[in-house]
Parts: C-alpha cells; structure tokens; sequence
C-alpha cells in the first residue's frame, strides 16, 4: 500500500464527527500552525510541498498563494471550490461526504495563511446531503473553538460559509464561481485581472480545490519537504483518483503520483484490471475535457517507456501523443465502447453547460454536438470530420475561459486516435446504427 | 505644481507604430491610427462601461509583449480588453491566425443567425454585415435547423428579434448604465440564452431607446420606424434640439421631406457618445421641431453613402481614390506627429505616398 494522506482515516466508523475526527489526530495543524506558525511560514512550506492544483490546471499552490495582493485595508477571502461538475470526476464528493472535517481543517490553516476572515465553499448545489453534512461539521468545530472569534486564543477569527452552488458545470471555473457567489449570473470573467487582485467583490481572492485545500493540514503537519518527498519529480504528493468504466473495481483511490498506469489498472490494490473478457481501447485520464488515448498510448509513453500518473508523464508528447491528469477522473473503456457516441456524449455535455457569453463557444459546442449527433446516428457526411477538427481549433484557445478548450479537446483527440471509427460510422451508416454496434476494424487492444 | 505628463507608449500594430497613453487597449491604439488596421468589435462599445471579450471578432495576435519581455502572448487576445505594453508589436490583419480566428467568429456568429437582410431594419447599417463582408464565406457549412425562440413583446417602442441577436451583452450594459432601472437581460445559458425582459415587462423607461442604437444587428430595431423604408434610401441630417431631458443632438434620417427616424449621432465607429431620450427619439418627428445643422458624415465605405458622394471627395481614378482612402485614414483629424510614416512597411508606403504628395486642386 502507498502512503496516505487525505483517506488515511476515511475507514474509522464516525469519521464525519468532530471527536472521532479529533481522537485520529484532526485539528492537531490548526493548533501548530495558529499556536506556533506565522502566516509566511504556512506559505512557504506549502511553496515547499510543490503541491500543485488538484482541480484540473495543476498550477502550483503556494505560487498561486504568493500572487495574492496585500492593499492595506482591504478583505482577503478565500473560496474552496467544490462545485466538482467534471463527468468522470468524483473525489471532492467523497472527500467531503467522508471526512468533512478534514476540509475545514485545511480552510482554517489556508485562511489563516492567506489572512482571509471570511471564506466560503462553494459545493455544486446537486449535492444537498454533502452541504448539511459541511454545515453540521463547521457547527461543531464553531462550538469546539476552532472556528468563529479568537480561535484557540489565538486572536485570529474566521466565519466560514457554505454556498451551493445552482448546479451549472461553468461555475467551477473560478471567475464564473465568484460571480455566482456574489449572486450574479455565472459568466466567466475576462482576465486580466486575476482573482489574486480582483476577486470576490473586487477583493483579492484565492480559489482553491477542495483536495489542495485538504492537503494543507498533513503539510503543516509533516512540513513541506515531507510532501515533497512524495511523488515523482514536479507532480508531489498524493492524488484522489476518481476510477470509472469498465473495470473491476470502480471507486476513488489515493495513489501517490508516479504510479504506472498500467499498475494503476491492472493491481489488485487500485482497479483491479479490465473487466472479465474484455480489452482495454481507450482512456480518458483526467476527466471529460482531457483529450482521450488509445490503448497503447495510454499504457506507454511514445518512446517506449512506462506512462505513470503524474503531471508530465500523462502530458508527455503534448497532444499528439500524451494527454492531461487533469482532475483525475479516470475513465476505462473497453472494445465494446463506441467512441463516437462517447465524443457525441460529451460534446452534448459542453454543448449544455456552455454559458453563452462569447460565441466562438455558445455556437461552436452546439454545432459540434450537431454534427456528432448525426455521424452518430447515420447521417454523417465524408466532409464531416474533416469539419469537427475545424470547429474545434477554432474554439480552441479563442474563448474567454478554458472551458471552450474543455470540449474542443476530446472531439480533436477522439478524431485523432480513432478517426478510423468516425470514418466506418460514415461510410457504414445502416450498420452503425444497429444496437449496440461497434467498429471492429484495426486498432490497438491491450 | 507640475503637471506631470504620463509616459507615452509605443506600439506597433500590423507595422504602424503609434504612441498612446498607459492604460490604453489595443483596440483603442489600432482606432487611433485608424480603420485599415482597427479590429472589427461586435460587443466592445467605448461608452459602455465593462462591454467586450464577448464576440472574440477582435482577436489579435501579440508577437512581442513587450519592450521589457518580448514574448508573444500565447494565445490569441481580445484586443478590446487587453492593455498595450510599451514596445508591444501586434499583428492583426497580418496574421494568418488572427484572420483563420476572425472568419471562424463570423461563421459562428451567423450559425444561428437568420439571414433576412432583405427584410430587415437594420440592413445597411449592421455591424455583423459590415463583419460578414470582410470575413464571411458565401456558403455556410451549418445544415442543421436555425435555433428560433418564442415571439416576446417587450413595449410600444423596440421590438425584439431574438433570432437576429449575437448576444453582445451591449443592451444589457446600456439598461443598466444609461437608463435607472433595468428590467431585460439575459435569460439562460449556451446557445439557448436569450435577451428578454423579467416576465415579459415591457421595457418602459425614458432612455430605453438607446437600446436600438447600441444593437449591432437588428435584433433590437424601431417600432415606429418598422419596414417604413431601407436605410440607404433615407439622407441623414445633424440636427439638434433644447431638450429638458438629454443633449437633444440627433441624427434625422429623412425620405423627401418626411422624417421617418430619430436616432443618436453615431461616430466613425459606430458608437453613440452622446444617448438621447425616447421622447427625441419616437415622439419629435417635425422638421419644425429641430435645428438642422447639416448633412451626416458617412463613410464611404457605407452603402448609405452610396450615390450620394460628396464632389471633393471624388478622385479621378479609383486606384487614386484607394489611396486617398488610405492617407485620410491616417492624418485626416488625428495628430500627424504622433505617427510615424517611415515605420510603414514599403507596399503600403507606397500606396500612401501618390496623394500624399499630390497637389490640392
């Protein structure tokens, strides 16, 4: 077994609860790092850890946290962004459905760090049962002292409000989370400028993830070489892998980052292989918008090597060859999965959480919807593909937020890998669209 | 006390150098030099405050950031947000990839887009067609069913076409600064957003007019104006008069001797600068109501100019004309010294010189 950090206790009957949670040693990191610890010093060991954003972009932390403005006079806050609407992602849910407690531990040390005395969480609003199990939580670290004025004497005070969220995917974007918390619509806004200096209500602010946010209790405990120590190369620390599709042990697993991804299917310890009699096709590493592999490019590197799980293994090659780790929604198909249809499912994702403000993706993810739709279901036209790759690079990059490149991506890989398939459902119509037809033709099995 | 002048900073836009204040966006620099190098913007509207990003019409290229750290950017830009740099050199028309951006915009754009020009209000003077013109195919690639929406009502004085709108957000900007209560925005999300008003409450308001002007299509057009005439048949006048609520200065667009529209005085960039109330705009439509000051400035370029070109303007040949066009673009009312000619490159040098040196009749 790899090393722990985040679900380390997640087993313990009553975890949820303040004093089982304080029995396993939680809120012992509020305690060293208010009683003993300067807000620099949380900073730099956090710097230290490398610990890089667990929401998807992968941007270092303690960086993030060292842009952050200072004006005199002026509220800093802090926002926790749990609003998780990623397909194939689900470790937030489980982390804050499982061990709350472990989040507010890491928003008091963050808050504290960022010298914020007002923070939010913003949970995606379909997970009403995880926001009362938050607000219960917080309720009792308030009546423990851990939370509210003068926590452990300290004098530092901290109110933390849990706001769900209207269930919309693009509010997971940060500019797009800050407006709908400030009660407007939640259009992305244009940078410059950043959140670090405009942010909720023009005030400076950090948007973190719920995963990065929980690590800052462990670092503070251990310090940040520890976390350092974890890991391979620039991807340190743990990740919460979110597993689904066809293998045999489905569920969310804390890997230490450069586990192979051949390992990480196949041991019995993580997913446990591929479903019985079936091969593996396609990957999709980190959650819908990250481009999808085949087989053998997923399981080695284009030179030949091992691909493992970590930021720069899974991105070797660029998007020729590589892909991204993402938020870690790791999606398994195997040979009887149809990638077409899969690439349409998507695409009707983005097509309807695209929040229509600028139009290179308001029109661009609904066309692209379109035209899989009808590959998909037999109309598709030879110049077809050649028009998805199109539209996708011209969405691509062109939008004001990144979630344009979220669905140019998968329909640009998927066309790449497997345009053979996208080509059989063209030229074979009537067959295709028999149930549960697949393409059978050449291509890479493991 | 001293007055302390703001460093002055060079940018070079498709080759043109140009010395603007700090703060300034490249649009607003490439304005400055003038229309041959000045992104197109469907959203961005200068007097409205936190309009643009929107459409991504004006998309540039950056090649070098700055003097300090010459990187291009890595993506595209929208050049209506984004502040110039000293030292920046952006590429615009010159861009294969800005060009490749700008027609994929417009096919986006016009996606959904009816198409009815030919009975539409605001055919002659729509910014999407100006846009289409320049960087629009003929044919369309999008086979599917247009998106349409339920037919509202929003008041006695504008109708909404909703088909025709591109979502520029200009309308709800202008509800919301000009006018003191605003009751229309946008409703939904993706391509299934709409403008509308809350519960379909009439707009009713004394500034709602300005909404029409600020519309760069017709999806906001004049109900006491609807299917009267075609804009390139009217002949717009200045004219002006004491009005208790706004600047009362407007433009009337006359058919003979009939005023059949009131609107704003739009300025080269088809912005409204000064707004105007609706009682100017639908209710005061007698010549004996107004001060003529004279004929409009219209762009050549315009088809409402069409026909009716003033005689010191026409140049002998066409290929002189061009040139004309391309040396009034960069002296005509700007501050010569700021620009510096020998930084053009040599074709276009060379289509500036002949009238530039020519000899005034």
């Amino acid at each position: 077994m790899g090393i722990k950090i985040l679900t380390e206790h997640i087993d313990v009957p009553g975890i949820e609860t303040f004093d089982v949670y304080r029995k396993q040693g939680g809120y012992t990191a509020v305690e060293k790092a208010l009683k003993t610890m300067t807000p620099d010093a949380i900073v730099e060991e956090v710097k230290k850890a490398g610990v890089r954003g667990r929401g998807g972009a992968g941007f270092p932390m303690g960086m993030k946290w060292s842009f952050l403005a200072k004006p005199e006079g002026v509220p800093r806050y802090l926002v926790c962004n749990a609003d998780e609407s990623e397909p194939g992602t689900f470790k937030d849910h489980y982390l804050m459905k499982m061990i709350p407690h472990l989040l507010i531990e890491g928003m008091i040390i963050s808050s504290f760090a960022l010298g914020a005395n007002k923070s939010f969480i913003y949970v995606r609003g379909e997970l009403m049962y995880v926001i009362h199990i938050l607000e219960k939580a917080i309720a009792e670290a308030t009546a423990k002292g851990f939370l509210g004025k003068n926590i452990l004497g300290s004098g530092y005070d901290l109110e933390l409000v849990v706001q769900p969220g209207g269930g919309a995917y693009i509010c997971g974007e940060e500019t797009a989370l800050l407006e709908s918390l400030e009660g407007k619509r939640g259009n992305p806004r244009n940078k410059p400028p950043f959140p670090a200096v405009k942010g909720l209500y023009q005030c400076p602010t950090v948007v973190n993830n719920v995963e990065s946010i929980a690590t800052t209790a462990w670092i503070v405990n251990n310090g940040g070489d520890a976390y350092a120590a974890i890991g391979i190369g620039r991807s340190t620390g743990t990740k919460l892998i979110s597993a689904s599709g066809h293998i045999n042990k489905p569920g969310v697993y804390e890997i230490e980052l450069g586990v192979p991804v051949e390992d990480f299917i196949y041991a019995d310890e993580w997913c446990g292989g591929i479903r019985p009699g079936h091969k593996f096709k396609a990957l999709v590493a980190g959650g819908s918008s990250v481009p999808i592999l085949p087989a053998n490019l997923a399981l080695t590197l284009a030179n030949g090597e091992k691909r493992l799980m970590s930021y720069e293994s899974l991105s070797d090659g660029g998007f020729a060859t590589g892909t991204m780790l993402g938020s870690g929604g790791f999606i398994v198909f195997d040979e009887t999965s149809c990638i077409v249809r899969n690439t349409w499912n998507f695409c009707r994702f983005y097509h309807h959480e695209s929040c229509g403000q600028c139009s290179p993706c308001r029109e661009g993810t609904g066309w692209m919807e379109k035209v899989l739709h009808r590959i998909e279901y037999g109309h598709g036209h030879q110049q077809d593909i050649d028009l998805l790759v199109d539209v996708a690079k011209k969405i691509e990059g062109n939008t004001i937020c990144p979630l344009g490149d979220a669905a140019a991506w998968p329909v640009a890989s998927a066309i790449r890998h497997f345009r053979d398939e996208f080509q059989w459902h063209i030229d074979n119509p009537s067959e295709a669209t028999q149930p549960g037809a697949v393409y059978r033709g050449e291509m890479a099995l493991v | 006390m001293e007055d302390v002048k703001p460093q002055l900073l060079k940018v070079t836009i498709d080759g043109i150098e140009v010395e603007v204040e700090p703060g300034t966006t490249i649009l607003q620099a490439a304005r400055k030099i003038g229309p041959s190098v000045a992104p197109p913007a469907m959203c961005y509207y200068q007097p409205l405050k936190g309009s643009g990003g929107k459409c991504r019409a004006c998309l540039v290229r950056v090649a070098a950031g700055s003097a300090k750290d010459p990187r291009p950017m890595p993506k595209l830009v929208a050049s209506c947000l984004t502040a110039v740099q000293d030292g920046m050199i952006v590429e615009n028309e010159t861009s294969p990839q800005v060009i490749d951006a700008r027609n994929g915009v417009v096919e986006f754009l016009l996606l959904n887009h009816p198409l009815d020009c030919p009975v539409c209000d605001q055919a002659g003077e729509c910014d999407l067609q100006n846009f289409a013109f320049d960087h629009g195919k003929a044919t369309t690639r999008y086979e599917e069913e247009r998106r349409t929406f339920e037919k509202k009502d929003i008041g006695p004085y504008v109708q909404l076409h909703m088909t025709r709108c591109i979502l520029c957000y200009r309308c709800v900007y202008t509800a919301d600064q000009i006018t003191n209560k605003r009751v229309h925005g946008v409703l939904g999300r993706g391509d299934a957003s709409e403008i509308s008003t809350y519960i379909e409450k009439a707009i009713d308001n004394d500034f709602s007019g300005n909404v029409i002007d600020v519309c760069p299509v017709g999806a906001l057009t004049d109900k006491t104006y609807r299917f009267k005439n075609r804009v390139w048949f009217t002949k717009p006048v200045d004219a002006h008069r004491d009005c208790p609520t706004c600047s009362g200065n407007v433009t009337l667009w006359y058919r003979g001797d009939e005023v059949i529209r009131v609107t704003a005085r739009k300025n080269e960039w088809s912005e409204v600068t000064e707004f105007i109330c609706n009682t100017c705009r639908f209710e005061t439509k007698k010549t004996s109501d107004w001060t003529i000051e004279g004929p409009t400035k219209i762009s050549r370029s315009s088809v409402i100019s069409a026909n009716k070109y003033r005689a010191d303007t026409i140049k002998p040949s066409f290929g002189q004309r061009l040139a004309a066009a391309e040396y009034k673009a960069i002296h005509d009312e700007r501050d010569t010294s700021q620009l510096a000619i020998q930084q053009l490159p040599p074709e276009r040098f060379a289509k500036t010189l002949p009238s530039a040196i020519e000899p005034e009749p």
